[in-house]
């Protein structure tokens, strides 16, 4: 998965503190992806060299410093959203976190690039199919690594449904802008319970 | 190619005022001869409506209906009926055999109540089972079938005579993956012959046997899928980042 895309990401709502888009970016991941500090500072230090970010310049007097995407850092967070992550195997992880992260870009159709994905996928579903219909049906190590392929892509054609049909509904699903929400603590109890 | 198949702006409403549900919404598709097409939706989206809609089952609100060529609002019943009998198969999840009918005499039943003679419509049934390789199934009753057999004689009984539309609602929703497999290969070889196909499911993996995938919610198209791509394209290189 990609933390300089997602901190590209979390910029393009506004100027930011490193701690700061640490805590986003894990709230906002729903605390999956841990991700340390020095992982922050690291990335950040890279795409402000690579001129994808800059200093904020009233900011720099200050204990932390601030950062705001550049226009280089849109072009290459808009570039990065859109083609499917790997286009020879599903790759439901880096699909989830483009749609997480696709929901803070500002002007992005989100729904659109669930059904975007979507079609893609199943593009890629009836190839698989289309091998079936072709093979010989005594060829069984075709037709189960075909089978193989097909059920991974049903689990990810499954869950873009799912998700287009939540977005639909109009749920406000951007991350929670306080670094720990009641949520996150809500869980965290729950699962120090069990 | 003229479209076999073609629903215009239609929408269908149930009950009104405060109870009103509208079940589709300005809905267009075309299925042409040789085409399966799949519509895929959740549960409620509106998928089976327009099965029935596309089948002269059920009246739209507005909107009309084109088999053929012809404007179903136009025809009159007993035409609409005939059109029915002889051109339109449908294929239902349960099944929908007769009981105390064989397999051949289920499916030559269509041909039978169109006025065709027994003996005739009896060869016509059992040359489609035959194909289908149901050939040593024909005299059994839908009791003594599996869920397997059973959908293969109901797709016989909606393909058998000069059938050119064939309707399909969760075709494969009481079947087990292998058997649900071979149903939809079916739908797809009688495509193949000509016959315009639409099957209604919830499942991706059946969907994908079709040429083309319209995505239903909420009684409207959202979204559909360009024409099959064909399998050489999983072969080609693919770009990388």
């Amino acid at each position: 998965m990609s933390v300089r895309h997602a901190l590209l990401a979390l910029l393009s709502e506004g100027p930011k503190y490193g701690l700061q888009l640490r805590q986003e970016f894990e709230t906002g991941t729903g605390e999956v992806w841990p991700l340390n500090v020095g992982q922050v500072y690291m990335t950040l230090q890279r795409i402000e060299r690579d001129g994808l970010v800059e200093c904020v310049a009233e900011a720099e007097e200050g204990p932390q410093k601030s950062y705001r995407l550049t226009e280089a850092g849109r072009n290459e967070l808009m570039s990065w959203l859109g083609p499917p992550p790997d286009t020879g195997v599903p790759p439901r992880d880096e699909l989830v976190i483009k749609v997480l992260v696709a929901l803070r870009v500002p002007g992005v159709d989100v729904v659109e690039l669930v059904q975007a994905h979507r079609r893609r996928l199943v593009g890629m579903m009836q190839s698989f199919t289309a091998i079936k219909a072709a093979a010989d049906e005594r060829d069984v190590g075709l037709l189960l690594v075909a089978d193989a392929e097909i059920y991974r892509l049903d689990a990810v054609i499954r869950w873009l449904n799912s998700a287009e049909a939540r977005l639909e509904r109009g749920v406000d699903l951007r991350f929670p802008s306080t670094p720990l929400s009641a949520a996150a603590h809500r869980r965290r109890r729950l699962g120090a319970q069990r | 190619m003229t479209a076999m198949l073609e629903l215009r702006q239609v929408s269908r409403s149930y009950g009104e005022g405060p109870t009103l549900v509208q079940a589709l919404i300005d809905v267009d598709l075309a299925v042409r001869a040789g085409e399966l097409v799949a519509v895929m939706g959740a549960s409620g989206s509106g998928k089976s409506t327009l099965l029935t809609i596309a089948g002269t089952l059920e009246d739209p609100t507005s909107g009309s209906v084109v088999v053929a060529g012809t404007d179903v609002s136009a025809m009159s019943r007993n035409d609409r009926a005939r059109l029915r009998r002889r051109s339109i198969g449908y294929v239902f999840q349960a099944f929908n055999l007769l009981a105390g009918l064989t397999a051949a005499e289920n499916v030559a039943l269509p041909l039978e109540l169109d006025g065709t003679r027994s003996g005739v419509a009896q060869r016509a049934a059992r040359a489609v089972l035959g194909e289908l390789g149901l050939g040593d199934r024909a005299e059994h009753y839908p009791d003594e079938l599996s869920g397997g057999e059973s959908q293969r004689v109901a797709i016989a009984r909606a393909i058998v005579g000069e059938r050119r539309l064939v309707l399909a609602d969760e075709p494969t929703g009481a079947l087990d993956s292998v058997n649900g497999e071979s149903v939809m290969r079916m739908l797809r070889a009688a495509c193949k012959e000509g016959v315009a196909g639409v099957v209604v499911t919830h499942e991706a993996q059946l969907a994908s046997w079709a040429d083309r995938i319209v995505f239903v919610r909420d009684g409207r198209i959202v979204d559909h899928t360009p024409p099959r791509p064909g399998a050489e394209s999983l072969l080609a290189p693919s770009p990388r980042p």
